[in-house]
């Protein structure tokens, strides 16, 4: 009973209670014509696509930039470079990992920018983090305009320039990882083995970076940046990396999510993503400065998997269509609930 | 005088923190127009004292005190300051309460002020009434006279010199009416010489109006001068209490510094040391509160250097500066090299390490494990604990478990493991996670900064044994910085007192007490005029 007693606790009781709630909603779903296999379908595939968005909140998290609500700068730099490969012309998986190669240098270049900033407002990371997303979001929705872009898949068709809100990559790379030794029971059920595979071999590379020197330094400067100074260590640089990690790994995630979407969504589709990100990290257990693999893989299938079942099953039961509705306040309800709970640093 | 009920009289307090006794049976009385001067080295009950006295919260919080206060014969028992200004007992406490954004005349009557009332009042009641500014005026130049000097009532806070600053402290505490009793807590520490002859004068003055003062400062000489009567406190005892009529700065500066029972030092005969490892030369060091104006040292190989002097004077900058931590300049060679100062890491490198006097601000991971805190330096700066991977390396966690549990058993650390987080370890159990990160790097020279602050006193002697067996095992060249000498005699070779940033003298372990005190108080003259008129 004490062992017991301890496993639930480190695993912490809102998450328990959120799995039973989740579990009942399995349960509830068949009664109001809901079907099971599609939503569990529709978890993991929601699972695949957010897990490296979440994952990269980690970084930031570690070395006390708080929870990144800038992630849509990274985002951003994921459009780029998926909307180039587009533009390239690139195909299948060629398509889908030019599309990172061709990102990561805005990545790298807007983390960069970003983390400067960051550390001229050291204590109040999380307010700018959102304007700045804010910010870059409505600037390039400007650019989306301006941009030469020529594909025919990609332009507004009367005008032949300017991109459109809504880019399918169907003749490109849809589905290149969710196909990947995808398993598929029926019609309603595919398990994306190689979406999953990949969220996991990414978590696996962020577990190994944050055991590397580099990583060290960074929880160090997280967790106390006198004693990381005191120990020779560089904190703004630090804080850069951990800024520049986080927001390339935005970008590979906006790029995991439009080959399982099918589409890419320009314009201010990437405003809201950040929050959905966050909500689901803090559900997994984490707190503003302290998160890990458990923390994202657990809070990522959590929350998808409210977000997934609590609409289909009350709208099936109110026989309405609240779906969008009820997301909002469950998502955002969720990040309310999690940031009222964060612990902070011992000083 | 005899049958003259003392206006305060304190009767056998004592008190403790935890089981640290701070206080222990103090008894001592005032009179009206009395002015006591009361001295003692940091740390050695005064503030406690003062504290019991206005009632302060944390008292209570921490499990009251014994023994009686006294005023007028009654007693009194304080349960906030207000009380205690309501008995007429006012305080200038040693850092400013004033509101910078206010004049002169504001903070002196603040929230006393006179009021003149309007048809509002007979609707809102007195919350409406509009400030008397003219009366206000009067009153506080009324106070400002009354201290003899001349202050602009107009003047804001925030454009003052530090010392109108202080003369406002202490006219607002004058200007309640039933002020008899003043209590100035090292009033003079930011005055000018002439600013402090000002303020001593003004002292006298209120004296004569019959208000009793009690001065706390470490300036003896103007304890001697302005104090009817000395008090010495030393350990939470007062060990002498004496009209000043006929004291020398000499005799309290070795009632403040004596021990009764000394601390035993092992008698090793002449030791010898090696080359000079590292010279400093007009260093200065900008760390708030603890400036180092201009330093000057070396140190031999193989040395245990103490670095002494009171609260504020520069001690602290020495190591922070040289490691580093706050910006600095002037000339500093470690075997001949020069350290490039406001660079830790360069510093760690060349072989010195620093203890840091803030044990939960500098020292420690609190949020991590005690690996972690003990590893990570020599993770970071040499690469140790690290396992290869091909081309990448990771931390080698094992080799991080293997090094903590060796230095749990070398410091004797009281934990329930590696794993343990650093912030629910005891005061002396951190500082030996701190001494253990030092150690980890294996330094040539080490730094440590208040080693036994806040640590109770098994802890401090194994910390002590501890420095006192690497330095004579390993040869490890140690740097001590501390407030408390008896400290630095029991384990150091030579000690430096710093004085307003700069280097009083240097002693020999061995000096007489007094040589200390008078060093530690700035009265280098004083001794040196001693020394001819003897």
């Amino acid at each position: 009973m004490r062992r017991f007693n301890q496993i639930v606790t480190d695993f912490g009781w809102p998450r328990i209670i959120i799995l039973i709630f989740l579990v009942l909603l399995f349960f509830a779903a068949p009664l109001v014509e809901v079907s099971v296999l599609a939503s569990f379908s529709d978890v993991f595939n929601r699972f695949g696509q957010n897990a490296i968005f979440v994952l990269a909140l980690v970084p930031m998290i570690q070395s006390g930039c708080g929870l990144n609500f800038g992630l849509s700068l990274g985002i951003l730099a994921g459009l780029l470079g998926a909307t180039l490969s587009i533009q390239f012309g690139l195909h299948g998986a060629a398509g889908f990992f030019g599309a990172i190669v061709l990102s990561s240098p805005f990545a790298v270049m807007f983390g960069g920018a970003y983390g400067k900033l960051l550390n001229k407002v050291k204590g109040e990371e999380m307010t700018i983090a959102m304007y700045v997303g804010f910010a870059s979001v409505f600037f390039m929705s400007i650019m989306w305009l301006l941009l030469p872009y020529t594909a025919p898949d990609m332009v507004w068709g009367f005008a032949g320039k300017g991109l459109r809100t809504t880019i399918s990559v169907e003749n490109y790379w849809i589905h290149i990882l969710n196909d990947f030794l995808a398993v598929k029971i029926g019609d309603s059920f595919s398990f994306p083995t190689g979406e999953v595979l990949f969220v996991i071999a990414a978590a696996f590379c962020m577990w190994l970076f944050m055991r590397t020197k580099t990583g060290t330094a960074m929880t160090a400067v997280g967790s106390n940046p006198d004693y990381a100074r005191a120990g020779g260590i560089d904190v703004d640089k630090m804080r850069t990396v951990s800024v520049i990690v986080s927001t390339f790994l935005g970008a590979v995630g906006i790029i995991v999510y439009e080959q399982s979407f099918g589409f890419i969504q320009l314009y201010g589709a990437p405003l809201a993503m950040p929050f959905a990100a966050i909500a689901a990290i803090l559900i997994g257990g984490a707190s503003v400065n302290k998160a890990n693999m458990l923390n994202v893989l657990v809070g990522t299938f959590l929350f998808q998997g409210l977000l997934t079942m609590t609409p289909s099953v009350i709208n099936s039961a109110l026989k309405s269509d609240l779906s969008e509705v009820v997301r909002i306040i469950v998502s955002q309800g969720i990040i309310l609930y999690a940031l009222t709970r964060k612990t902070k640093v011992t000083k | 005088m005899g049958q003259q009920t003392p206006l305060l009289s304190l009767q056998n307090i004592s008190k403790d923190f935890y089981g640290t006794v701070v206080l222990h049976d103090v008894c001592f009385d005032i009179n009206p127009g009395e002015i006591i001067g009361l001295v003692g080295e940091n740390g050695a009950g005064k503030t406690t004292l003062m504290r019991i006295l206005f009632g302060m919260p944390v008292i209570r919080e921490t499990g009251g005190y014994n023994g009686k206060v006294c005023l007028d014969g009654q007693e009194v028992n304080f349960s906030s300051p207000f009380d205690a200004l309501d008995a007429g007992i006012g305080m200038s406490h040693q850092e400013f309460s004033l509101i910078p954004g206010f004049t002169t005349t504001e903070n002196i009557v603040l929230n006393r002020e006179s009021m003149k009332s309007s048809f509002l009042n007979d609707v809102f009641g007195d919350r409406m009434s509009t400030l008397d500014r003219a009366d206000m005026k009067k009153r506080a130049q009324n106070s400002i006279s009354k201290l003899g000097v001349r202050l602009d009532p107009d003047m804001l806070i925030s454009e003052m010199p530090v010392g109108h600053k202080q003369f406002t402290e202490i006219a607002r505490e004058i200007n309640r009416e039933k002020t008899r009793l003043l209590v100035l807590d090292e009033p003079t520490a930011v005055l000018t010489e002439t600013e402090a002859e000002v303020l001593i004068s003004a002292l006298r003055a209120l004296a004569a109006q019959g208000i009793s003062i009690i001065f706390i400062s470490h300036r003896l000489h103007e304890i001697i001068e302005v104090a009817d009567r000395v008090v010495v406190l030393r350990d939470g005892v007062i060990v002498k209490d004496t009209p000043t009529k006929g004291v020398t700065v000499r005799d309290i500066a070795s009632w403040m510094v004596g021990r009764h029972v000394a601390t035993e030092r092992l008698d090793e005969g002449v030791r010898t040391f090696g080359e000079t490892i590292l010279s400093v030369k007009h260093l200065w060091v900008d760390q708030p509160g603890e400036t180092v104006r201009d330093i000057s040292f070396s140190v031999r190989k193989g040395e245990i250097f103490g670095i002494g002097g009171l609260a504020g004077q520069g001690k602290l900058g020495i190591p922070n500066g040289i490691m580093g931590l706050f910006p600095g300049g002037g000339d500093v060679q470690l075997r001949d090299k020069q350290v490039r100062l406001n660079e830790p890491r360069l510093a760690l490198q060349m072989g010195m390490a620093f203890v840091s006097e803030d044990r939960r601000g500098v020292g420690l991971l609190l949020d991590e494990t005690l690996e972690w805190n003990i590893a990570f330096t020599a993770m970071q700066i040499q690469g140790k604990f690290l396992k290869s991977f091909g081309f990448f390396k990771i931390r080698d966690e094992a080799a991080m478990k293997k090094l903590t549990e060796e230095y749990m058993d070398i410091l004797h650390i009281k934990c329930t493991g590696p794993k343990q987080q650093a912030k629910e370890l005891s005061g002396g159990n951190q500082q030996k996670i701190c001494l253990a990160k030092a150690f980890a790097i294996r330094p040539d020279l080490l730094f440590v900064s208040e080693p036994t602050r806040g640590i109770d006193v098994g802890a401090k002697k194994l910390v002590l044994d501890a420095l006192h067996k690497y330095n004579r095992e390993y040869g490890m060249t140690i740097i001590m910085v501390s407030s408390e000498l008896e400290e630095l005699r029991s384990i150091c070779d030579r000690i430096a007192i710093v004085d307003e940033g700069r280097i009083a003298g240097t002693l020999l372990p061995t000096a007489e007490l007094a040589e200390f005190g008078l060093l530690m108080a700035g009265e280098r003259s004083a001794k040196a005029e001693e020394a001819l008129s003897a």
